[in-house]
């Protein structure tokens, strides 16, 4: 009884921490075609329409560093990471699907989506 | 081998080829699969696929020069590599080498959201970097099907999996694609339809009871191919495919003759016994003596100190032996100075295909001058027929390349006597009949040679004994009683004997009188001859008084005349 209660404190304090945590995202990209490019401006806008001030973007060409796609097991392309906050999770695709990365980057409560 | 080298190198100009240095594959592709373009190999699970990629890789990193990059979509590096190493490759140390990479790619699709239009480029980067980094000249994907099931877009797939496949060709690397087995189609997802040139499809088939490897070339664009369907073997070293056309019927034979152990049966061999590598069949019913007479030809091949193998699927080397020493034949010797081994196993204990490779592998480390397979019927328990004769083709082939004498023995029945369950007489050179003769409330052994290329052999129907000093061949009785063996052969003998010594006898008897008779008629003309020269004697005393008696008157006359003083004229 004793743990239980002390997984609800976790879970509560994990409920309030949401809003604020800070993320921390890695965009694959190769090349400038129009996906990639396609790509950075879309997730260039979810992110300042969303997280302004909390998050860190940071765009790679893997033409350039080709190593890093062994690294983050890199299929597709373009392919975002969400590093943190955790569990990591992967996008791929232009990133023109607004809706499918904002309840995959959890700022979307599912029940709001209707 | 050397006879394959012919078309390999005759399709060398328009076709080029890369061996792949898996065993017995290269025979059936004629040089190896198409150098610089990618090939499918499909089966279902556990039939192979990521093994004979895998020692694709390996072999051309080993044999060839060639690095190799094996793209994983199954299993990690770890993984693949501790499963390897029970085939005897050292993924590590050719790592390490620079000249084997792997390079795991997770698929996972509850972790992928797809968001807009994609494409694959991060793949081909991956491949492209794991290429360069180590100057690959192979590439395995394995199984790159496991994108359909981690990402959702199967037409985005499709075209960037005819883009890979375009793009693999044109960076002139040999790949290896490996796909499930699918039901309709050769492949699950149908990528046959974008790797065309050459598609090797794979099955692990169990056949009562007993699991069977077989391959097979669906297709090999631009160049021949053995069509079959080839069995093939996984154990320690690696994969081993038994094409049936990588033996030719050109081997070299011998004029050189060996004794069989049995001097009687070489007598009736020409005098001379076997050719050396040839194929002896030995058949006959239940305890005829058909592992006697093998016993016997081991014995004598460690006798003229070389090598005997001895596979035995029906009895332990221990009882053979003491079985044998019973007879006389102590093989005992010969194993202890190494020049028998006995391979006991049960013929059930492995599908055809490992018998075979086990008895290759057997074969070439041990090097034996002579192979005993006592018997091939058991082996019949382990496949169907036509397995078991295309099996015991090419181990006959294969020993007889390698020159090594080899006696088979088959058990039959008193109604196919003359036939062999497996259908390989035609195969052997030499054909030898154990055969009960039931006669006289007894039954004997009779022996005969049924055929034996290459020589006069005997035709006679010979009495085999086994006694407690070896095998022996005697001559059966033929006579007027007819063919008589055993019990029966001494009883007709002993009569002929009887009535022989009987007509002796009369012989001696006549020869006699007739000797008395010459004596009595002898005898006789003496005795006249005596009575004669009496009378010779006789007459010509009486001549001889005569004129005595004559002259005496004469004188007389003159006498008388003189004293008359008678005048003469």
């Amino acid at each position: 009884m004793k743990e239980k209660s002390e997984t609800t404190k976790k879970f509560e304090k994990r409920l309030q921490a949401t809003g604020n945590e800070k993320y921390v995202l890695r965009l694959y990209v190769t090349g400038m075609t129009s996906k990639s490019i396609n790509a950075i401006e879309n997730i260039r806008k979810i992110c300042e329409e969303n997280l302004q001030g909390r998050y860190e973007l940071e765009i790679i060409d893997i033409y350039q560093q080709p190593e890093y796609a062994k690294k983050e097991q890199i299929l597709a392309a373009p392919t975002l990471i969400k590093k943190l906050p955790l569990p990591l999770r992967k996008f791929i695709g232009d990133m023109s699907n607004e809706e499918k990365i904002l309840i995959g980057l959890d700022l979307v409560p599912k029940e709001k989506k209707k | 081998m050397s006879t394959n080298k012919k078309p390999a190198a005759g399709t060398e100009q328009v076709f080029p080829k890369c061996k792949s240095g898996i065993r017995g594959l290269d025979e059936i592709t004629f040089g190896g699969i198409p150098k610089g373009r990618p090939t499918l190999i499909a089966g279902g699970a556990g039939s192979g696929k990521t093994l004979m990629s895998m020692e694709f890789l390996v072999r051309g990193a080993t044999d060839y020069n060639e690095p190799g990059v094996f793209m994983a979509f199954e299993e990690t590096a770890e993984e693949l590599a501790k499963n390897v190493a029970s085939l005897g490759f050292d993924l590590e140390a050719l790592i390490a080498q620079k000249k084997f990479l792997v390079d795991y790619v997770r698929v996972e699709r509850s972790e992928i959201e797809e968001t807009g239009e994609y494409d694959l480029e991060g793949l081909f980067v991956r491949l492209n970097h794991a290429i360069d980094s180590i100057g690959a000249k192979r590439v395995v994907l394995d199984t790159i099907e496991s994108l359909f099931a981690g990402l959702g877009n199967e037409a985005i797939l499709r075209a960037e999996l005819r883009r890979l496949f375009r793009w693999l060709k044109d960076k002139g690397v040999t790949a290896i694609i490996t796909a499930e087995r699918g039901e309709k189609s050769l492949t699950r997802y149908g990528l046959e339809e974008y790797v065309s040139d050459c598609v090797i499809l794979l099955d692990h088939r169990v056949q009562n009871q007993i699991s069977t490897r077989r391959m097979r070339v669906v297709k090999y664009r631009g160049s021949v191919h053995g069509t079959n369907e080839y069995p093939f073997l996984i154990d320690e070293k690696g994969i081993s495919i038994m094409p049936i056309t990588s033996l030719t019927l050109n081997y070299e034979i011998s004029n050189k003759r060996i004794s069989s152990g049995i001097p009687r049966l070489d007598t009736m061999l020409e005098g001379k016994g076997f050719y050396q590598g040839s194929t002896i069949l030995i058949s006959g019913t239940a305890g005829t003596g058909k592992t006697s007479i093998s016993a016997s030809f081991a014995a004598a091949t460690c006798q003229r100190n070389q090598r005997c193998l001895y596979f035995a699927f029906e009895e332990s080397p221990n009882q053979i032996m003491r079985n044998m020493k019973s007879i006389g034949i102590d093989l005992e010797p010969c194993v202890k100075k190494g020049l028998l081994k006995f391979h006991a196993v049960r013929s059930t204990f492995y599908g055809l295909e490992t018998h075979l490779v086990q008895m290759q592998k057997l074969i070439d480390d041990f090097k034996p001058d002579s192979v005993i397979v006592d018997p091939i019927t058991n082996l019949i328990n382990a496949g169907d027929q036509n397995d078991v004769k295309s099996m015991l083709t090419r181990l006959i082939d294969y020993l007889k390349a390698k020159q090594i004498t080899t006696i088979f023995t088959n058990l039959t029945h008193l109604a196919s006597l003359e036939t062999t369950e497996t259908e390989v007489s035609s195969i052997m050179d030499t054909w030898i009949l154990l055969r009960d003769i039931e006669l006289g409330g007894e039954r004997n052994r009779g022996i005969y040679i049924l055929k034996s290329r290459g020589m006069a052999h005997s035709n006679q129907i010979r009495e085999f004994l086994i006694t407690s000093k070896g095998v022996d061949i005697i001559d059966v009785y033929t006579g007027p009683a007819g063919v008589l063996t055993g019990s029966a052969r001494l009883t007709q003998e002993n009569k002929d004997k009887a009535a022989e010594d009987s007509r002796k006898e009369e012989t001696e008897k006549l020869q006699r009188d007739l000797e008395r008779q010459r004596k009595l008629v002898q005898a006789q003309v003496e005795a006249l001859q005596a009575e004669f020269t009496a009378k010779e004697e006789e007459v010509k005393q009486k001549i001889a008084q005569e004129k005595r008696l004559e002259k005496t008157s004469s004188e007389n006359r003159e006498e008388m005349g003189r004293m008359r003083k008678e005048d003469k004229q």
